[in-house]
């Protein structure tokens, strides 16, 4: 008898064993999709949060003043040298008669004063974003050094404030996936060792009768690829329900818009697929750790 | 064949269950290998299926040499045995034909295969009624006729019953040890462990005895014969 791989065999027999050993396969698939919501749910939290972060950081502005011995023509010249620094992403040109009218506005109470002010009193600037906030001092130096700048003002503290908290946020959620990932490995890999245990029986008579260890587990990772799959399409629909109202909870409660939600419909295709990976690793790994003792026979 | 020279095992936990076994089983023999509980039959039957490894010795089993098996190689050398328990090890939950099956898909045969050799393997243990029976619809005499079928359905060169007649009742134990005898009497070696006395006299075929880890007699005759030494 030839030896052969005979998927039509193994899938059916994977496709059998769930519905054969159906409380297991049940607990399975509960235990994939909880671990993955789970994760999900930090994941898009981490995610949320980054973005949040992201337009703070997009909000978060330098001002470069320009000397006054230039005129206004030629501070606005200035803009291409100042566009070429390194890390700057967008440059506004603000006359210095328009810094002044800007000022007055938010200083209604002092109007009064502010109205004796010349028109020169305030200095041409350029109000500059900068891709990353992380090298915004390096940045500053960089903007301060351009001929006919006269001071920087940036703050690198806050910028700086930023970058950690959304540091520390990216390393828990990665640290918290990781965990969750070894864990959810973990209990697929007893839950389908329970399963596998009922079949002890079955794959000692195989091994006994000249079956390679190839042969018995292909059935399992069909079984451990259709559980985790399962799981995780589950998973995703239940991941986004929860998602749609713990955003409208959010939303209702943030009367100062301080609070940005990205739309699960535009990050539903990454999640299907992440969901789909995780899901199919975890029910394949967990068969293949559950099955490896009763192969040494 | 079979083949053990000088053939040690000790256990982890220290035991030696055998002490310089050296014994050959040719082609086409029927042989009976008797002892008392924890002589090392067990433990020589799992060498031969290697289960374990010998401490020490070389052990031969038709042709593969298993003090150099790859665990790759073990698969193909149990294809060339058919093993049978006393406890039947049927899968509960599978038909007759189900557990042959069950068994020719372990080596890869293709369905038209199964249907060729089932019915006739089935013929030959007298069960070619009972295909569609589950093992618990039919008595234990039956069942282990379904084990010798699955051992057989494979065509091994070796048929190994350990104490296949333990949990039957003299008549049909009887009934099981002809019925090997009538497989052997076809071309299959036959490696038959026990320790019923009775049944070994009943039949004049070769008897290896083994006590403490050692051969203590190896010839043509009755159990009897055994306990005179």
């Amino acid at each position: 008898m030839s030896r052969r791989f005979d998927a039509g065999y193994y899938i059916s027999e994977g496709v059998h064993s769930i519905f054969t050993h159906g409380f297991m396969s049940f607990a399975a698939v509960c235990m994939i999709v909880a671990c993955l919501i789970i994760m999900g749910s930090f994941t898009l939290l981490a995610v949320n949060l980054d973005s949040m972060l992201g337009d703070l950081e997009s909000e978060n502005e330098m001002v470069a003043y320009i000397d006054d011995s230039l005129t206004q023509e030629q501070a606005r010249a200035l803009q291409s040298t100042l566009a070429a620094v390194d890390n700057v992403s967008q440059l506004t040109f603000v006359a210095k008669e328009a810094a002044l009218e800007d000022f007055k506005s938010k200083r209604q109470e002092i109007a009064d004063v502010l109205n004796d002010l010349p028109n020169d009193a305030f200095q041409d600037r350029y109000r500059v974003h900068v891709v990353d906030i992380e090298k915004m001092a390096q940045t500053k130096e960089a903007l301060e050094a351009v001929e006919g700048v006269s001071d920087v003002r940036a703050a690198i503290e806050i910028a700086n404030g930023f970058v950690l908290v959304r540091n520390i946020a990216t390393g828990v959620a990665l640290a918290l996936v990781g965990v969750l990932l070894v864990v959810s490995l973990f209990i697929i890999a007893n839950t389908i060792k329970l399963a596998t245990f009922y079949r002890r029986e079955e794959i000692a008579i195989m091994k006994m009768c000249g079956a390679t260890d190839g042969f018995i587990e292909w059935p399992f990772v069909v079984e451990g690829m259709i559980l985790g799959l399962t799981g995780a399409l589950i998973a995703f629909f239940a991941q986004w329900g929860l998602y749609q109202a713990v955003a409208k909870f959010a939303i209702q409660g943030n009367g100062l818009s301080l609070v940005t939600i990205i739309s699960y419909q535009s990050i539903s295709g990454t999640i299907l697929a992440v969901f789909c990976a995780v899901g199919a690793f975890i029910g394949v790994g967990g068969s293949l750790v559950a099955i490896r003792k009763f192969l040494q026979v | 064949m079979i083949r053990f020279i000088d053939v040690f095992k000790e256990y982890d936990n220290g035991t030696k269950a055998l002490k310089g076994v050296n014994m050959r089983i040719d082609d086409g023999e029927f042989v009976f290998l008797v002892g008392p509980s924890g002589s090392g039959k067990s433990t020589l039957i799992k060498l031969i299926t290697a289960e374990i490894a010998p401490s020490d010795g070389r052990v031969m089993v038709n042709g593969f040499n298993l003090n150099s098996i790859s665990p790759r190689q073990v698969p193909h050398m149990r294809r060339t045995l058919g093993v049978i328990f006393q406890d039947f090890r049927l899968i509960e939950k599978k038909t007759v034909y189900e557990n042959l099956a069950f068994a020719m898909r372990a080596v890869g045969a293709s369905n038209r295969e199964l249907r060729r050799r089932i019915p006739y393997v089935l013929q030959l243990v007298g069960l070619d009624q009972k295909g569609d029976r589950y093992p618990g619809e039919i008595s234990g005499g039956e069942q282990q006729r379904v084990a010798i079928a699955r051992a057989l359905v494979n065509n091994p060169s070796m048929i190994i019953a350990d104490e296949p007649t333990g949990n039957l009742d003299p008549q049909r134990s009887l009934e099981i040890m002809m019925l090997l005898e009538r497989i052997n009497e076809l071309g299959t070696t036959v490696l038959v462990v026990t320790h019923e006395k009775n049944l070994v006299n009943r039949f004049t075929k070769r008897v290896v005895a083994i006590e403490n880890g050692r051969i203590i007699s190896d010839e043509t005759g009755g159990y009897y014969n055994v306990e005179k030494i």
